[in-house]
């Protein structure tokens, strides 16, 4: 039989070691998950810009430090809800997740601008509910702030082969492309409906099976790209006055 | 420290039929999800694609080799009053082990099997082995122990990822540098194209993704395999 003494000490010692140990690992493993996880989170966001990318290349056929370069050439302000460009913050260092939990007033709104072969491309990051968690997906703008040039999605714990194909199915994305969010001016942003409804450029076809996500997704496009609005609409009215110009 | 606690004079890392049978019974006689019928829940929740079902196969005999090994190095000095909780101690370090090395190595796997990795604590393997072996026998073979019901678990978890992602997404090790696309049409099954690999017309079948199809799978293995092994059928 063990003493109560011995078995206190036997017990501190072998968590003590433990806990060393695992620091221990952290510490040396800790630099390069980070830069993992970043590099990431990078790709996702370069998934939305899939075909624009430089050399015709694939965000799975980028390098890591390719990544990083691209993201280096990108302007990356940061918006309030008003539009207005807040100064001393990078787009790439704002934590959506967060951003999601302050009121809506508050939130900090991120903008990529990437530029490929003289046409410009924003990139919004927006994030709302699925079925069963968070999603969040990335949808990048041609140049007018109207018409989208690419989209990606990720989510947290939807079903795979059914929600999750918003992520897994790459037809789904593919859908976005040449989609509008503005109808005469007027905000309409894109909805999920059933497949084989009348298509038209608001709409793209759900998946069958996962409804509740397809709706997740509208919701969250619809509210997410309204609070870039003030700063599409600044695009526009840029945009029209250089077409005046122009003519 | 055992060994010089315990006198022996046969060498330290044998390896005769003994042994050989720790290694191979977890595979057929004494299989931990088919016969034991533990470590069920994370056998139907990664399975939906072999990567990942092959990455979590690799962590598991990981922990369950080590785990072994080590509660069997401490055995004669773990309080037995306390032992789950020591046993505990060692298998969740060792997860976390696992959980580091992913993170650094391939990020995208870990995000994959996400809680998964972290719920190996609780399979119900690593403990039922430190409690019916490891607590009771020397490390070497302790060790061989956990390694062959890491593999009995593995072998399983690849055979239901195979036969899940062909038939529920129609390719095989999705999602790693070797992809194959084995069956239905290439692009997708809602938005139909002509482009196709074999068998173009297989629809994928959705009920393969959801866990209850590895339920059903597992159910079928024990099936096939009682009808060949007559020994492991309940008479009583």
């Amino acid at each position: 039989m063990f003493t109560t003494r011995y078995v206190i000490g036997f017990i501190f010692i072998l968590t003590a070691s433990v806990a060393v140990a695992l620091t221990g690992l952290r510490e040396v493993t800790y630099k390069k998950a980070v830069q993992n996880e970043d590099i990431f989170n990078k790709r996702a966001i370069l998934s939305a810009i899939e075909d624009y990318l430089p050399d015709g290349k694939k965000v799975g056929g980028l390098s890591d430090q390719e990544v990083s370069q691209l993201f280096e050439q990108m302007e990356q302000p940061v918006l309030n809800m008003q539009g207005e460009t807040l100064e001393g913050v990078q787009a790439e260092n704002i934590d959506m997740a967060k951003e999601r939990k302050k009121p809506e007033a508050e939130r900090r709104l991120p903008l990529y601008i990437y530029e490929h072969n003289g046409e410009k491309f924003y990139i919004l990051s927006i994030r709302g509910n699925g079925l069963w968690d968070e999603i969040w997906g990335n949808i990048a703008l041609k140049s007018d702030g109207n018409t989208v040039a690419g989209a990606a999605f990720d989510h947290k714990g939807e079903t795979p082969g059914l929600g999750a194909e918003i992520k897994d199915n790459p037809s789904f994305p593919e859908q976005f492309q040449g989609k509008k969010l503005f109808e005469d001016g007027q905000y309409v942003s894109i909805d999920v409906v059933k497949p084989g409804a009348r298509k038209t450029d608001h709409t793209v076809d759900g998946i069958s099976g996962a409804t509740v996500t397809g709706d997740g997704v509208a919701e969250m496009l619809y509210r997410g790209l309204k609070y870039y609005k003030p700063f599409l609409e600044e695009i526009r009215q840029s945009e029209k006055a250089q077409g005046l110009l122009t003519q | 420290m055992a060994e010089t606690a315990v006198k022996e004079k046969e060498p330290l890392f044998q390896f005769g039929k003994k042994e050989r049978q720790l290694l191979s019974d977890p595979l057929n006689d004494n299989n931990p999800i088919t016969v034991q019928v533990l470590g069920i829940c994370s056998a139907l929740a990664v399975t939906s694609l072999v990567y990942p079902s092959f990455v979590m196969a690799i962590a598991v005999i990981f922990v369950t080799g080590f785990s072994s090994l080590f509660t069997s190095m401490l055995r004669s000095y773990i309080p037995k009053q306390v032992r789950m909780i020591v046993q505990l101690v060692i298998i969740a370090s060792l997860v976390t082990v696992v959980e580091l090395t992913l993170k650094y190595l391939n990020y995208p796997i870990y995000k994959q099997l996400s809680v998964y990795i972290g719920l190996i604590i609780t399979n119900c393997i690593v403990m039922g082995r430190l409690e019916a072996f490891a607590m009771a026998n020397k490390p070497w073979r302790s060790f061989l122990d956990g390694i062959g019901n890491g593999l009995g678990y593995g072998a399983i978890l690849i055979i239901v990822g195979i036969i899940r992602e062909i038939f529920g997404k129609g390719s095989l090790f999705a999602g790693s540098p070797i992809e194959l696309k084995i069956i239905g049409p290439t692009a997708d099954y809602f938005i139909n194209t002509t482009d196709s690999a074999m068998f173009g017309w297989y629809a994928n079948n959705n009920l393969m993704v959801l866990p209850a199809a590895a339920m059903f799978i597992i159910g079928i293995l024990i099936w096939i395999q009682r009808s060949y092994n007559t020994k492991l059928v309940d008479v009583s």
